[in-house]
Order: C-alpha cells, then sequence, then structure tokens
C-alpha cells in the first residue's frame, strides 16, 4: 500500500506537488506512483534503505531526472520539456559529493551561475557570492579553490553557491554522506539556519537529529513507494511498519 | 663507403636546413591550429544531443583514421582538381597545411571528445540544477576541465605532426627532409645527410617538449588565477 502524503494537514500552500510519478529505468520500476505535497516553508526529510529511489525522487523534482508518469509542480508549474527552466530557477540543489567546479575559486563558483544564468554584473554576482559566503561562514576562504578546503567546508561552499541563485526551494541529497564525522554537524548547523530562515527544503539524510529538529514531516520510503510519512516524533517512536522499524533500528545501531 | 665526419658536420652547422626548419614549424603550426579547432567543434559535437551531427563526425574520424597521410595529401593536391575538373587547383602549401589539418583534426576529436567525457558526471549535473546554458556549461564549467585533460595527448599530436610534415616531400615543399633528399641525391653521401636530417626532427621534437612541459605544469595547478570570469 503506498501512502498518500499529499495532505501536510498544516494548512500551508502547498508548492511542490508530485501526483502519481513514476520512474523506471530500462526494466527497472524505481519510483512506483509516488505522490506528495509540500507546503510553502515546509522541511521534509526523505529516509529509507539504499535502493528505495530516494535521490531518483528529489532529482525528478528538479527534472535532472525525467519521469514517465504522473505530474509534478512547483509553484504551480507543471513539470515538463518546456517549463524545465523556470522551475529549475526555483529550486537549488545540494549533492553528496559537492559538485564544486575546481577549476574556479569558491567565489568564482557563487559567482557563475548568477552571471551567465541570471545576467548579473561581475560586481553584483561578486557581492551576493560573499553575502551567502558569509552567511554559510566561509568568506574568509572566499579566494581558494574546492581541493584546498575541507569537505565541511565545501560541502557549504557548494549550499552557498545554490543560495547565490535565490531558489525558494532547497533540495539536498544526502549532504552529509560524503564526510568525515567531525565535519557533519557544521553543515548540519548550516542546514538548520536555512531551515530557520524559512526556506522550503526538501533533504534525503539519515542524520536522525536534524530530522528531529527541524523536519515538519519525515518521509519513508521503501521500494520506489512511499511507505510511511508523518512528524519526526510519531514516526521514530512509534513507527507503524516493520520496515521503518527495522531501518531505524539499523541506523540507530550504525 | 666511410662516414664522412667533417662533411656531416659542416651541413650540420650550415644554414642550409634553417628555411627548411622554418617551414616545418610554420606548417606543423597553422596545421595544428586548424586540427585544434575541428577538434574542438568535433569533440563537443561528439558529446552533443544531435545524432545526425554526431554521425557525420564519426564518418569523418573513421575516414581519416583509416586513410594514410600521405593518400590524404595527394588526395588535397591531385586527386582534387581531377576530381573537380581543375576547378579547384590548391597550391602545395594549402594543399598540404589543410590535409595535415584535417588528419589532425580527426585525431584531436577523439581527444577532445574522450576529454569532455572524463569530466565528471556531477560538473554536468550541477551547472544544469543552476540553470547553466548548455553553451554556459561548455563553455565555462566542462572545456576548461576537459582541456586540462586533453593538454598531453595533444602534445603527442604535435610532434606527430611535425615528423607528418616529411610527407611534404611529395608535393615538392621544401621542407627538411625534402631538403635533404635533394642534397643525397647530388652528393651520394646518404647517410651524413639523413642523419642531419633525423637530428633536425629530434631537435624540433625535444624542443617542442620543453614547451608542452611549461603549458602542463601551467594547467596542472589548475589554480589560475588568470581566469576571468568576465572575460567571455
Ligand atoms: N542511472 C540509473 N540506471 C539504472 N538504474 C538506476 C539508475 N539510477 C538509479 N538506479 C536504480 O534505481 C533505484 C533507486 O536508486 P536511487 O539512487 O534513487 O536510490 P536511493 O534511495 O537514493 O539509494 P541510496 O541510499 O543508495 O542513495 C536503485 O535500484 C538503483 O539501482
Ligand atoms: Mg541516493
Amino acid at each position: 500500500m503506498a501512502t498518500d502524503a499529499r495532505a501536510d494537514g498544516s494548512g500551508r500552500e502547498p508548492i511542490i506537488v508530485l501526483e502519481e510519478v513514476n520512474k523506471s529505468y530500462g526494466p527497472v520500476h524505481v519510483l512506483k506512483g509516488v505522490s506528495l505535497s509540500v507546503g510553502r516553508g515546509e522541511k521534509v526529510v526523505i529516509c529509507g534503505p539504499s535502493g528505495s529511489g530516494k535521490s531518483t525522487l528529489i532529482r525528478c523534482i528538479n527534472g535532472l531526472e525525467e519521469h514517465q508518469g504522473g505530474r509534478i509542480s512547483v509553484e504551480g508549474v507543471q513539470l515538463g520539456p518546456k517549463t524545465l527552466s523556470a522551475v529549475r530557477r526555483e529550486i537549488g540543489m545540494v549533492f553528496q559529493s559537492f559538485n564544486l567546479f575546481p577549476h574556479l575559486t569558491i567565489k568564482e563558483n557563487c559567482m557563475l551561475a548568477p552571471m551567465e544564468a541570471r545576467g548579473l554584473s561581475k560586481a553584483e554576482a561578486e557581492e551576493r557570492s560573499l553575502d551567502y559566503l558569509k552567511r554559510v561562514h566561509i568568506a574568509e576562504h572566499a579566494h581558494k579553490y574546492p581541493a584546498q578546503l575541507s569537505g565541511g567546508q565545501q560541502q557549504r561552499a557548494a549550499i552557498a553557491r545554490a543560495l547565490c541563485m535565490q531558489p525558494r526551494i532547497m533540495l539536498f541529497d544526502e549532504p552529509t554522506s560524503a564526510l568525515d564525522p567531525e565535519m557533519i554537524s557544521e553543515v548540519l548547523d548550516t542546514m538548520m539556519e536555512l531551515a530557520e530562515s524559512g526556506m522550503t527544503m526538501v533533504c534525503v539524510t539519515h542524520e536522525m537529529r536534524f530530522a528531529q529538529k527541524v523536519a515538519d514531516r519525515v518521509v519513508f520510503m521503501d521500494q520506489g513507494a512511499i511507505a510511511e510519512v508523518g512528524p519526526p516524533d510519531r514516526l521514530f517512536n512509534s513507527p507503524s511498519s516493520d520496515r521503518l522499524a527495522l531501518f531505524l533500528r539499523r541506523i540507530l545501531t550504525h | 663507403m666511410r662516414f664522412d665526419f667533417d662533411y656531416f658536420l659542416s651541413l650540420l652547422f650550415s644554414t642550409r636546413f634553417f628555411e627548411p626548419v622554418a617551414i616545418v614549424i610554420a606548417v606543423s603550426a597553422t596545421a595544428m591550429v586548424i586540427g585544434v579547432v575541428v577538434g574542438t567543434i568535433g569533440g563537443i559535437v561528439s558529446n552533443s544531443p544531435l545524432p545526425l551531427l554526431q554521425r557525420l563526425v564519426r564518418l569523418y574520424v573513421t575516414t581519416i583514421r583509416g586513410v594514410p597521410v600521405l593518400v590524404q595529401i595527394v588526395f588535397w593536391y591531385n586527386g582534387l582538381p581531377a576530381l573537380t575538373g581543375g576547378a579547384v587547383n590548391l597550391s602545395a602549401y594549402a594543399a598540404g597545411i589543410i590535409a595535415l589539418g584535417i588528419n589532425e583534426g580527426a585525431y584531436m576529436t577523439e581527444i577532445v571528445r574522450s576529454g569532455i567525457q572524463s569530466v565528471d558526471r556531477g560538473q554536468r549535473e550541477a551547472s544544469q540544477a543552476l540553470s547553466l546554458s548548455y553553451r554556459s556549461m561548455m563553455m565555462k564549467v566542462i572545456l576548461p576541465q576537459a582541456v586540462r585533460i586533453a593538454i598531453p595527448p595533444t602534445g603527442n599530436q604535435v610532434v606527430n605532426l611535425i615528423k607528418n610534415t616529411s610527407l611534404l616531400f611529395t608535393v615538392a615543399i621544401p621542407e627538411i627532409f625534402a631538403t635533404g633528399t635533394n642534397i643525397f641525391s647530388a652528393n651520394f653521401k646518404y647517410f651524413e645527410v639523413i642523419a642531419v636530417v633525423a637530428i633536425w626532427y629530434l631537435l624540433l621534437a625535444v624542443g617542442y617538449g620543453f614547451l608542452q612541459r611549461t603549458l602542463e605544469r601551467r594547467f596542472a595547478k589548475g589554480r589560475r588565477t588568470l581566469y576571468d570570469l568576465a572575460a567571455a
């Protein structure tokens, strides 16, 4: 049974709406009719076992993957070939492997898209990039290249780079999974500050502490479908499915 | 026959080869520019979503790589005028430079193509997520990284190209090898002359090697502060 996560019950205006989204890679059915609605300013954490389709789901939201069935709308605009760029305007994304541009400094990483895609002048882009680099507390490294920074600093730079496009929604795909343990909290702290600013956030993460603190709802995915959804307290303390209970035991003992 | 050491030295330090060497450098440089331009376009097309153009590029690469350079040179110089009934009649230099440049372009296409492909997939995804246009993504993100990967194999191509200019003796361009053949067919000092010819090619290859290493060091740093975003 696929849980319908369309209504979040908070009365927020929906900003992302997924209806019966299906996705296959050849014969492999990866998303099996996923429905989810995310309200403006809402923080949704997606968790689930490896291969359950978490990455695929959030990559469908900004069109990095094409979905084959169902509908995805962002700010009321239905995602399709013609609306792809309009939808992407609203969405920033942070990747597990940072994906910073290695040939550019941190500041240049942040300036590139505002200049190329938004037509900002160099001075405007520079000002904006320093502004966001300050917010993620790495302005002092602005002139360095990604390879000269720690993983945690690189990921915060990647967050700043996405924020420089002033998106209304931020997607995170396991932003701390590639980090050494001592660097995880600096990235999570940055994300929490971002959450406090009212940003709509969809985060794939297994950081339960983050989910407890920040998430309005937690979505548990299993085998390409949403198996359970609800506030973090209810999901973590009284999971209604054996699968979720098993999954929680696994990551907590991990 | 005895090795005429005095003659060898006098030929080596004569000015006989200055002009041929200059010709080889000029022809190689021009052909390489053609090769790099053609190869960059070919490499980008090979990685683009344009199936028809892609096939055309594949055909070009397969054809050029399968046909000896000598045959290509004769095609441009003698074959083309015959084909067009004399309407297209290239000078020896034009034919030679086009032949070597077009030949080089095929190899450069492969080098640029694989350079682009070896740039991490995540770089494209980040570019897309940041709303960069295809053009911006290529020019500002993918190609600058692909160039760094492509520089060492391109160096090998330059050395090959320098050596391939020797084939231009067939269209009577007075390059190094042609000059050598002229000399030994007059004095029959085959060994001395060919040794000098070989030394000149070797000097060019070694000299280029220095240039190449400087270039590689420049790019390997990857910390080019001269990278200016405003310069498009
Ligand atoms: N490009 C692809 N081609 C074929 N199959 C793919 C591709 N990408 C993902 N898959 C398959 O789709 C399924 C879901 O993958 P996805 O990456 O969304 O899972 P995930 O929940 O993010 O897992 P993880 O926790 O390991 O990141 C997996 O079975 C995976 O093997
Ligand atoms: Mg994943």
